[in-house]
C-alpha cells in the first residue's frame, strides 16, 4: 500500500469551464477517495420567489443555467400550467418540442467539443463548435436570442416559425446531420480516442440505479429512464424510443449522446411534419394555488421541478432538483480507483453543469 | 517586452454566473468568431495572463478566488466584465448569496453588457482590453527606464 | 407511436417516525431516489422524498411534516445517495438531520447566511430564544460566582 496524499482539484482549472473543487485523496496514481465541494457559483436564486411573481419567475428559471436554458423555462411553465390546470394550444406544444430539440443538440455538441479538448483533439473541438454555431444560428433565427431564448411564458409560447422557416429548419438539418456523421468518425472509430475512453470509468447498471444516476451517464449504464416518454409537451405525438447502452464505460456515454443527437433531429423533423395551426397562447389568470413535481428530461438527464403556490402571486416555493445534483454521487463512485490522468475527461463524462447544479 | 504588447494573454473565470457567458466566451475564442486574430490567446495559468475575464457576479465563495487570481497575474493587467451579472449583479442582484458585480472583487476596466453578451460584444470589450493593455504597457515601460536611469544618475 | 404511460404522481403523507420503514420498502420495491427537498408552510418543516420507478415513470412522493425543531434521521444509511440532498436540506432549512454519513455541517453550499430559506420570523423567534436561554445562564452563573465569593 502507497502513502495516500490528498490533491485538491480546482476550482479553477484548465478543462473546466465552470468552478468545481474535488478533494482527490490518491495513493500513488490511483484515486481511492473524492470529496466534491461546492458552492463557487451558488446564487440562491430559488429565494426570488419572494421578490417575483410567478409570471417574473419564468425569466429568473431561465436563467439557473446557460445551456439547457429552454428547457428550464419550460419545466417551470409547465409547473404553473399544471397546477393552474391550463390546456396549452397545440401549436405551442410543438414548437416548444422543437426548440427544447435544437437545445440539446447544441448542449450535446458542446459538450463533444469539451470532451475532444480534454483528451487533447484540438481541432476535432474546434469543429464540433463550428457545427454548434449552425444550430445557434437556427435559434437565432427563430427566437432572437443565442443562449437564453425567453420565449416561454405561462399559458404558452411567445414567437411563432412560419413555415418558410420551417422549411429552412429541415434544410439547414439535413446539413447538420451530415457534419455531425463526419465528426463521429473520429468520436467512434478513432484509436487514440477508443484507448483513452474504452474501459475508463465503469458503472454498472445495479451501482447507476442505486446511486441515482439519470440521463446519459444512466442509459450508458443500462438505466432505461428516459423522462421524455412519460409524455409531456407534443413527445407523446412522436415516435421514438430511448438509447440505452450496456457497456458503461465513458466511450458508451460518448456514442449515447452521439446517437441523440441523431434522435434528437428525427424528433424535430416529426415535429416539423405534424405541426397543427392555430393559437400561440391562452389567457392565464388568477394565482397557482397547489404543488406539482414536473420532470423533463434535460440534455443531461432528468430535472425535478417542485413549485408550491399558496393562491397568491409570489410562490411558496421553487425547487430545481437538476441533473448533475443527481450525478454527484455516480460520479465519485467512477473516480474510485481510476488513474489520476483520466479524473478530466470522468468529470466530462457526466457533463457537469454546475450552476444548474448550485443554482 | 514588445511581443507581449502584441499578444496579450486571457484568462477566463466564472464567477457565479448562469453559464450562458461562459460559453459565449468560449464561442467568441472558437474559429467563427475568433477572437484570437486580434492577437490574445486562452491561457488556463494566472501567472502567464494579462487579461482577466470575468463572468457572473460575486459572492462570497468565490470573492477571494477571483482576488487571489487578480494578485497572481503580473503587472500591467486588465479586467473585463463580461454580462450584466459581472457588471452589476444582474437578475440575481436580490439574491441572498449575490454580492453585487465583479467591481466587487478587484477593479473593473471594461464592462460589457448583455444576458448572456454577445460574441460580437466580448470581442469588442476584448480589442479595447488589448489596446488599455499596451497603454498600460508602455507607461510601466516608461517608469521602468525612468527607474533605471534614475539609479544610473546616482 | 411511442409507448407513453403518464401516470399520476403519488402523494404518500406518513409520520416522521414511519419514514425509514417506507424508505426501506421503497427501496426494496426497486424505486430510485430521484430528489429529496424541503419546503416552509404554515410554521411546519415540510420534508418530501421522492421516489421514481424508471419502468413506469410513476413518482410516489413520501412526505413528512415535522416541527422546525425536531430531529429527522436521516436516510443515507438506507440510501447513501441522498447525502447531498440531505446536506442541502440541513443548509438552507437548518433541519435537524441526524447520523448523516457525510456530514458537511452546513459548508456544502459555504452560505455565510444561517438557513437562508427559512423565514425571518422563525429566526428571529430562535434568536430571541437563544438570547433568553443566554441571559438565564448568564444570570446563573453570575449567581455562582456570588456564592463563590460568599
Amino acid at each position: 500500500m502507497g502513502k495516500r496524499s490528498v490533491v485538491p482539484f480546482g476550482p479553477q482549472h484548465p478543462v473546466l469551464p465552470e468552478p468545481v473543487h474535488l478533494d482527490l485523496v490518491i495513493e500513488d496514481e490511483k484515486i481511492v477517495e473524492a470529496v466534491p465541494s461546492i458552492g463557487f457559483v451558488h446564487r440562491g436564486l430559488e429565494s426570488l420567489i419572494a421578490k417575483k411573481d410567478y409570471n417574473e419567475m419564468v425569466y429568473v428559471a431561465e436563467r439557473t443555467c446557460g445551456i439547457c436554458s429552454f428547457m428550464h423555462g419550460m419545466a417551470y411553465v409547465e409547473s404553473i400550467e399544471s397546477i393552474m390546470n391550463v390546456e396549452v394550444p397545440d401549436r405551442a406544444k410543438f414548437l416548444r418540442t422543437i426548440w427544447a430539440e435544437m437545445s440539446r443538440i447544441h448542449s450535446h455538441l458542446l459538450w463533444l467539443g469539451l470532451l475532444a479538448d480534454a483528451f487533447g483533439y484540438e481541432s476535432l473541438f474546434y469543429q464540433c463548435w463550428r457545427i454548434r454555431e449552425n444550430v445557434l444560428d437556427l435559434i437565432e433565427l427563430s427566437t432572437g436570442g443565442r443562449v437564453i431564448f425567453s420565449v416561454n411564458k405561462v399559458g404558452g409560447v411567445i414567437k411563432d416559425m412560419d413555415s418558410d422557416m420551417l422549411a429552412h429548419f429541415l434544410r439547414e438539418l439535413d446539413k447538420i446531420e451530415e457534419e455531425i456523421r463526419e465528426i463521429q468518425k473520429t468520436f467512434l472509430l478513432d484509436y487514440s480516442v477508443e484507448t483513452r475512453l474504452k474501459g475508463v470509468g465503469y458503472l454498472s447498471k445495479q451501482q447507476a440505479h442505486d446511486l441515482g444516476c439519470v440521463g446519459p451517464f444512466g442509459r450508458a449504464s443500462g438505466l432505461p429512464s428516459d423522462t421524455r416518454t412519460r409524455g409531456y409537451e407534443a413527445y407523446p405525438q412522436i415516435d421514438f424510443e430511448p438509447i440505452v447502452s450496456e457497456i458503461g464505460d465513458s466511450y458508451a456515454r460518448c456514442e449515447c449522446r452521439i446517437l441523440e443527437l441523431y434522435q434528437s433531429i428525427d424528433i424535430i423533423r416529426q415535429a416539423i411534419a405534424k405541426i397543427p395551426d392555430g393559437e400561440l397562447s391562452v389567457q392565464v389568470k388568477g394565482n397557482p394555488d397547489g404543488e406539482v413535481f414536473t420532470r423533463v428530461e434535460q440534455p443531461r438527464g432528468e430535472a425535478i421541478y417542485y413549485v408550491k403556490g399558496e393562491g397568491k402571486a409570489n410562490l411558496n416555493r421553487l425547487r430545481i432538483r437538476t441533473p448533475t445534483f443527481a450525478n454527484l454521487p455516480g460520479l465519485c463512485e467512477t473516480l474510485k480507483g481510476a488513474d489520476y490522468a483520466d479524473v478530466p475527461i470522468l468529470i466530462l463524462t457526466i457533463d457537469p453543469c454546475i450552476s444548474c447544479t448550485e443554482r | 517586452m514588445a511581443k507581449v504588447k502584441e499578444s496579450p494573454w486571457v484568462l477566463h473565470y466564472d464567477g457565479s454566473s448562469c453559464n450562458g457567458c461562459d460559453i459565449e466566451v468560449l464561442a467568441s475564442l472558437t474559429p467563427v468568431y475568433d477572437a484570437e486574430r486580434f492577437g490574445v490567446v486562452n491561457t488556463g495559468d494566472p501567472l502567464q495572463a494579462d487579461i482577466l475575464l470575468i463572468t457572473g457576479g460575486i459572492n462570497t465563495q468565490n470573492l477571494s478566488v477571483v482576488k487571489q487570481l487578480y494578485d497572481q497575474m503580473p503587472r500591467p493587467k486588465v479586467v473585463v466584465a463580461v454580462g450584466t451579472c459581472a457588471c452589476t449583479g444582474g437578475i440575481f442582484k436580490e439574491c441572498y448569496n449575490i454580492l453585487g458585480g465583479a467591481d466587487k472583487a478587484v477593479p473593473v476596466d471594461i464592462y460589457v453588457p448583455g444576458c448572456a453578451a454577445r460574441p460580437q460584444s466580448i470581442i469588442d470589450g476584448i480589442v479595447q482590453a488589448v489596446e488599455l493593455f499596451q497603454k498600460r504597457s508602455d507607461e510601466h515601460d516608461a517608469a521602468v527606464a525612468a527607474a533605471k536611469s534614475g539609479t544610473q544618475a546616482k | 407511436m411511442s409507448k407513453v404511460i403518464c401516470p399520476p404522481n403519488v402523494l404518500e403523507e406518513i409520520r416522521l417516525d414511519e419514514l425509514l420503514k417506507r424508505v426501506i420498502e421503497l427501496k426494496h420495491e426497486g424505486l430510485r431516489l430521484a430528489q429529496a427537498c424541503a419546503a416552509y408552510a404554515q410554521g411546519k418543516l415540510e420534508l418530501s422524498y421522492s421516489f421514481a420507478n424508471d419502468e413506469t415513470y410513476e413518482l410516489t412522493t413520501l412526505r413528512v411534516i415535522a416541527d422546525v425543531d425536531e430531529e429527522v434521521p436521516s436516510i443515507t444509511e438506507i440510501i447513501p445517495a441522498a447525502v447531498f440532498y440531505e446536506n442541502e436540506m440541513k443548509e438552507m432549512f437548518d433541519v435537524k438531520i441526524q447520523q448523516l454519513s457525510l456530514d458537511y455541517d452546513k459548508k456544502l453550499y459555504r452560505i455565510e447566511e444561517d438557513a437562508p430559506l427559512l423565514p425571518e420570523s422563525v429566526k428571529e423567534e430562535r434568536r430571541a430564544a437563544a438570547a433568553a436561554a443566554g441571559d438565564a445562564a448568564q444570570a446563573a452563573e453570575e449567581e455562582k460566582k456570588e456564592e463563590a465569593q460568599d
